[in-house]
């Protein structure tokens, strides 16, 4: 109970930086949006009911209290780019953006996790050099430029997947089939994937070997058991905790990867969202894109925490606050 | 034995030398390389590699291999400054928050918080905050970099202030300063210096990212994330060498400062002595 509340203290923290940092900006939404020459030809009335309607005539704490308190009734504002309330932008975005990171935080956590295992199993021999090897490369090769390369050699030399967009282009929204919904979203998971899954292999790995130095895991091959059935017998089952530990943790990074994928992609997700919204200075959507992607990494630990004491049934015994 | 462990110790210092003697290369080619970087020539435009352009030219008839060399010498500039000065930061926090409970929490809480918006949003947050180019990045970077840093050389910190040499010191009536400054920082140095190697491939990487989106340095730069986000354009018609070499160079240039930190690290952890 105390750490929940002390999460929703820090999502709060999390949406008055946002509004600070956004208020502070010298950048006008108003000229960037409608233009100096318009501003010029308006009067004084319509520029401020222009600054009303868009929310800019309030800044400040009070400015912060009256966000603060549209947010929680739900009541985003205008998006400024999209001539929408904030709220459709965000749910239409939210479904293309969670299918994407949903299926690539699966995916990386996954594959993530097993190929650490077998690194850490094999510490020092050559599928532990791959595999770390290939964790080292993905973790210093930048998430935009896999995309660009998986774009270029599936997208434009094999013409295997679309070069972009989250449908075929032209199409009404109606006509678009699942099944093409899929078909553009393959390029963009799959380089999600890749970015994500370096750090819980490294993670995994260093666990694993650990583990399988450990006295039981002698004792058993003393015994004769067979390794494969030592690595799922003791060693998958030692290391799941940190690890899926980690994976929930690491929410903000597949959130921070799927910004940069999308972008190269062109994919109508939550993340090109924000990247068009803060070119464009259009403050509302940017700064509830903010909040959210703040609760939803609180979810995330939030998630571990819980998930922790459903796996370790000694966590249960030890206290009654997570 | 001791002969093969004192090869491996000078392979390793040989290693480093070479890298760093081929990062400062690639410095000095990028330092000369700024008018190149930026003149265009558009009866070459669009060509693809060859002996007069080795890494092709783009859509302005500009040379590749020069712009990617300035912008690496760009990245890797700024991705120092601001990696070092982050590095700074840890260490002030981590220090002040060994020295009271108060700070302890107070710093507990800002590292929370810098975690708890995912990165690269906060980046773009600041970068606005600051009106985007070149002091958004910088800024941005050195304020989201600290914390990993931090914790570690807090944890470092709190670990020594329970060994008996440092009681004896308070016994001794040295101010809280004084033990820090004379105690805490030189024990801390090692791990501070390797941290700091290892903050400059995050923050490298960071600054490219950022500016790829279009909120970093401004696109008359020829940094790396502006090369890439205009080879965007010309993928599609096939024109893969302004997407494909400058990342490559960067992926590169990432790798050896990852390297040469995990290496200095080796050096500075005790238990590795004998090794």
């Amino acid at each position: 109970m105390k750490s929940m509340v002390r999460g929703l203290l820090l999502v709060l923290s999390v949406c008055a930086v946002t509004f600070f940092l956004v208020s502070k900006s010298p950048i006008d939404p108003l000229q960037a949006n409608v233009g100096q020459a318009a501003l010029g030809a308006m009067s004084e009335e319509q520029i401020a009911q222009l600054e009303q309607y868009w929310g800019m005539d309030q800044t400040g704490i009070e400015g912060f209290l009256a966000w603060i308190k549209d947010l929680v009734r739900g009541r985003l504002g205008v998006s400024l780019l999209y001539r929408q309330p904030v709220t459709e932008v965000i749910g239409e975005r939210l479904k293309n953006s969670l299918f994407l990171m949903m299926s690539a935080w699966l995916i990386s956590g996954l594959l993530g996790f097993f190929l650490g295992g077998i690194a850490g199993a094999n510490a020092g021999k050559w599928q532990d050099k791959l595999i770390r090897g290939y964790a080292l490369l993905t973790a210093g090769t930048p998430a935009y430029w896999i995309g660009l390369l998986l774009l270029l050699v599936f997208g434009v030399w094999l013409g295997w997947f679309p070069i972009g967009f989250g449908a075929p282009i032209g199409a009404a929204a109606q006509e678009v089939t699942m099944l093409q919904r899929l078909h553009h979203a393959v390029l963009p998971t799959l380089a999600l994937s890749i970015t994500g899954t370096s750090s819980i292999v490294l993670h995994t790995r260093e666990k694993m070997a650990e583990v399988m130095g450990q006295d039981f895991v002698i004792y058993a091959l003393a015994r004769g058991e067979g390794k494969r059935k030592i690595l799922f017998d003791h060693g998958f089952r030692n290391i799941l905790l940190p690890a899926v530990t980690l994976q929930f943790a690491s929410v903000g990074e597949i959130l921070g990867g799927s910004i940069l994928i999308e972008q190269v992609f062109s994919y109508p997700g939550l993340g090109q969202a924000a990247v068009n919204a803060g070119l464009g200075s259009d403050f509302p959507l940017l700064m509830a894109i903010a909040a959210m992607s703040g609760l939803l990494i609180f979810c995330g630990n939030l998630t571990a925490n819980l998930l922790y004491r459903m796996i370790d049934p000694r966590m249960r015994r030890g206290g009654g606050a997570i | 034995m001791k002969i093969r462990n004192g090869n491996r110790r000078k392979r390793i210092w040989l290693s480093l030398g070479l890298l760093l003697l081929l990062l400062v290369l690639l410095l000095a080619a990028g330092a000369v390389s700024e008018e190149n970087a930026l003149v265009s020539d558009f009866t070459q435009v669009n060509q693809p590699p060859s002996i007069e352009h080795i890494f092709g030219t783009d859509w302005l008839g500009r040379d590749m291999l020069a712009r990617t060399l300035r912008g690496l010498f760009l990245s890797i500039l700024l991705g120092a400054g601001t990696a070092a000065a982050s590095a700074g930061i840890a260490l002030i926090c981590g220090i002040l928050a060994a020295m009271s409970k108060w700070a302890d929490g107070v710093i507990l809480y800002l590292i929370d918080l810098v975690l708890g918006i995912p990165h690269l949003l906060l980046l773009i947050l600041i970068s606005l905050a600051l009106g985007r180019g070149f002091r958004g990045v910088a800024v941005g970077i050195l304020l989201t970099h600290w914390p990993s840093l931090a914790r570690v050389i807090r944890g470092e910190i709190l670990q020594l202030k329970e060994s008996p040499y440092i009681w004896t010191s308070q016994k001794l009536g040295k101010s809280r300063l004084w033990i820090a400054l004379h105690h805490m920082v030189p024990n801390v140095l090692p791990q501070f210096l390797t941290g700091m190697v290892l903050l400059f491939p995050h923050a490298i990487l960071h600054e490219s990212s950022v500016t790829f989106l279009g909120f970093g340095l401004s696109a008359e730069q020829p940094a790396i994330g502006i090369l890439l986000s205009e080879s965007m354009r010309y993928l599609i018609l096939g024109n893969w060498w302004p997407a494909l070499f400058p990342g490559i160079l960067l992926v590169a240039v990432v790798l050896s400062f990852q390297y040469i930190g995990e290496k200095l690290r080796l050096f500075a952890d005790p238990a590795g002595a004998h090794r």
